[in-house]
C-alpha cells in the first residue's frame, strides 16, 4: 500500500503555522508524505499544487476567521481543476455556528482546538481508504 | 489507461499528475504506460541539483526556473525529499521555495519521497522523468537532498549535475568525503554573499586543481571515457570538462545568468566527440543493471518459501551457518527445483 500523499496548506493571510507544522509532523509519523505549501497560499495556489501533487486529501489550516470565504473558492478551483474527488478537510478557528455551513460546503473534516492528532489521521485514512483505490485510475 | 498515454503526450496536467503517481507507486499498468511513453522520451534537457540540506538548493532551482521560463522553456521539476526511516513518511517543503513559479502554465513541480529502498529512488526518478520528458517540457530539473547514495544516482540520471555548496559548512575534506567532486559538472557556491564564500570558493578550486590531471582524467571517466593526458595544455582544454566554480545568490537572482550559461557550454561540451552518446550509453547499463538486479530479487524471493528464510535467519543467528554459505544456498536450492532461473 503507497504513503497516502497529503497536501497541508495555510491559505489567507494569518501567520501562524505552528499547527499546520504540528500536523504536518504527525502525518508523517503516521506514514503519510505530506506536501506543506507555506503561509500565505491562494486558492488558485493550493489547487495547482493539489493537482501537480496528486494527492489524496487537502488539509487546510486557517486561523484568520476567514475560512467562510476561503473555503468555497478553494473547492471550487479543485473542481475546476478536476479535483472533485479529492477531500477537503480544515483545522484551526472555526466556531460552532459555522460548521454545518461550511459540512454543506463539501468540508469532510473540521478539527479545532484541541483535536488529537489521532483523531485527524484516523479521518484522513477513513477518508482515502473510503475512495478507494477505483478512483486513481 | 490509454486515456492517461495521451494525455500524457498532450501535456494534460491532470494526466501528467496521475501518470507520476502510477509510476511512483508502482501500480498495475506501470510497465505498459512507461512503455507506451518510451518512444517520445529523449528530447528533454534533464539537469540534476543536489547539495547538503540548508545551502538552498529549492531556491536556486526555483531562480533557474523562473529564468529558464523567462526564455519561453518549459520547465519540469522533480523536489526528492527523504523518507522517514521510522514511519514511511515525509514532509516535503520544496514548495514553500518555489512560490514565485505558481500559476505559471509552463512549469510543473512534483515532490516525491525516496521511499527508503536502495535504488528505489533511481528507479522512481528515471521513471518520472521520461513522464516530464514524453509530456515535453523541455528542461526537467531533479533536485535531491546530497546525502551520499541519492546524489549519485542523479548524476546517474542527468546530463549535467550541479552540485551546490554554501559557505560556513565544513572544510574541503568535506567535499573529498562526500565524493562531490567525481559527480559535479558545475559547482555552484550559493549564499555567495555570505562570509566565508570567498574561501569555499577558493578552497573548491584547490581541491579540484590538486586532482590535476587525474581529475580530469576521472571527468572522462564519468562521461564514459577514459583518457590520459600527457600534457594537460590548452589543446585538450576542449575535451576535458574541468568543473567550473561559479556563486550565486539564487535569493536574489544573482549569478544565475552565469549558471546558465555554464550549462549551456557543458552541454555545448557533451555534444563534442559524441561525449553525451556515451554518457548515455553508460546511464542506460547502469539503469538496465539496476532493474534486473531489482526484478531477479523480487523473483526469488517470491518463490523461496517464508519458512525457509525465517529458519536460515534463525540459524544464523545461533551461529549454526553463515551468512555466505546462507546465500549459496538458498540460490542452490531454488535453481534446482526452479529450472526456469537458471
Amino acid at each position: 500500500m503507497p504513503a497516502i500523499r497529503v497536501l497541508i496548506a495555510k491559505p489567507g493571510l494569518d501567520g501562524h503555522d505552528r499547527g499546520a507544522k504540528v500536523i504536518a509532523r504527525a502525518l508523517r509519523d503516521a506514514g503519510m508524505e505530506v506536501i506543506y505549501t507555506g503561509l500565505r497560499q491562494t486558492p488558485e495556489m493550493i489547487a495547482e499544487a493539489a493537482l501537480q501533487e496528486d494527492v489524496d486529501v487537502v488539509g487546510l489550516s486557517i486561523l484568520s476567521g476567514a475560512h467562510m470565504a476561503l473555503v468555497p473558492r478553494i473547492r471550487e478551483m479543485l473542481d475546476a481543476n478536476d479535483l472533485k474527488d479529492v477531500p477537503l478537510i480544515i483545522g484551526g478557528i472555526i466556531p460552532d455556528d459555522d460548521k454545518s455551513a461550511l459540512t454543506a460546503m463539501g468540508v469532510q473534516g473540521i478539527f479545532g482546538p484541541g483535536t488529537s492528532t489521532e483523531t485527524i489521521v484516523a479521518r484522513i485514512q477513513e477518508l482515502v481508504g473510503a475512495k478507494g483505490e477505483a478512483s486513481l485510475l | 489507461m490509454n486515456e492517461l498515454i495521451t494525455g500524457v503526450i498532450k501535456g494534460e496536467r491532470r494526466a501528467i499528475a496521475r501518470a507520476l503517481t502510477v509510476v511512483e507507486n508502482e501500480r498495475d499498468g506501470a510497465e505498459m504506460l512507461l512503455a507506451a511513453l518510451f518512444p517520445h522520451t529523449g528530447r528533454a534537457q534533464i539537469i540534476g541539483i543536489t547539495g547538503a540540506p540548508g545551502t538552498g538548493k529549492s531556491t536556486l532551482v526555483s531562480a533557474l526556473a523562473k529564468a529558464y521560463r523567462a526564455q519561453q522553456q518549459t520547465v519540469a521539476i522533480i523536489a526528492v525529499d527523504p523518507t522517514s526511516p521510522f514511519s514511511g513518511g515525509a514532509i516535503m517543503g520544496d514548495r514553500i521555495r518555489m512560490r514565485d513559479l505558481a500559476g505559471d502554465p509552463g512549469v510543473f513541480i512534483r515532490s516525491m519521497a525516496t521511499r527508503g529502498n536502495l535504488g528505489g529512488l533511481a528507479r522512481a526518478s528515471r521513471d518520472a522523468i521520461r513522464v516530464l520528458d514524453a509530456a515535453g517540457f523541455e528542461l526537467i530539473l531533479v533536485e535531491t537532498v546530497g546525502a551520499g547514495q541519492s546524489e549519485v544516482d542523479i548524476a546517474r540520471t542527468a546530463q549535467t549535475t550541479l552540485v551546490v555548496e554554501a559557505p560556513g559548512l565544513g572544510d574541503d575534506v568535506q567535499a573529498i568525503k562526500a565524493g562531490i567532486l567525481e559527480i559535479a559538472d558545475i559547482l555552484v557556491v550559493n549564499k555567495a554573499d555570505k562570509p566565508g564564500a570567498d574561501s569555499t570558493v577558493s578552497s573548491l578550486k584547490a581541491m579540484l586543481e590538486l586532482g590535476h590531471p587525474a581529475a580530469r582524467e576521472q571527468m572522462v571517466a564519468h562521461h564514459g571515457r577514459i583518457l590520459h593526458v600527457q600534457n594537460p595544455a590548452a589543446a585538450v582544454e576542449a575535451r576535458f570538462w574541468l568543473p567550473p566554480v561559479l556563486r550565486t545568490v539564487a535569493s536574489e537572482g544573482g549569478g544565475i545568468p552565469e549558471l546558465m550559461q555554464a550549462i549551456a557550454q557543458h552541454r555545448a561540451h557533451l555534444a563534442l566527440d559524441g561525449a553525451l552518446q556515451s554518457l548515455e550509453k553508460q546511464q542506460i547499463e547502469i539503469e538496465l543493471h539496476d532493474r534486473l538486479r531489482a526484478a531477479l530479487i523480487a523473483r526469488l524471493l517470491a518463490i523461496i518459501p517464508q519458512e525457509m528464510l525465517a529458519d536460515m535467519i534463525a540459524r544464523i543467528q545461533a551461529r549454526t551457518l553463515d551468512p555466505h554459505a546462507a546465500v549459496q544456498q538458498l540460490l542452490a536450492a531454488q535453481v534446482s527445483q526452479y529450472p526456469d532461473l537458471r
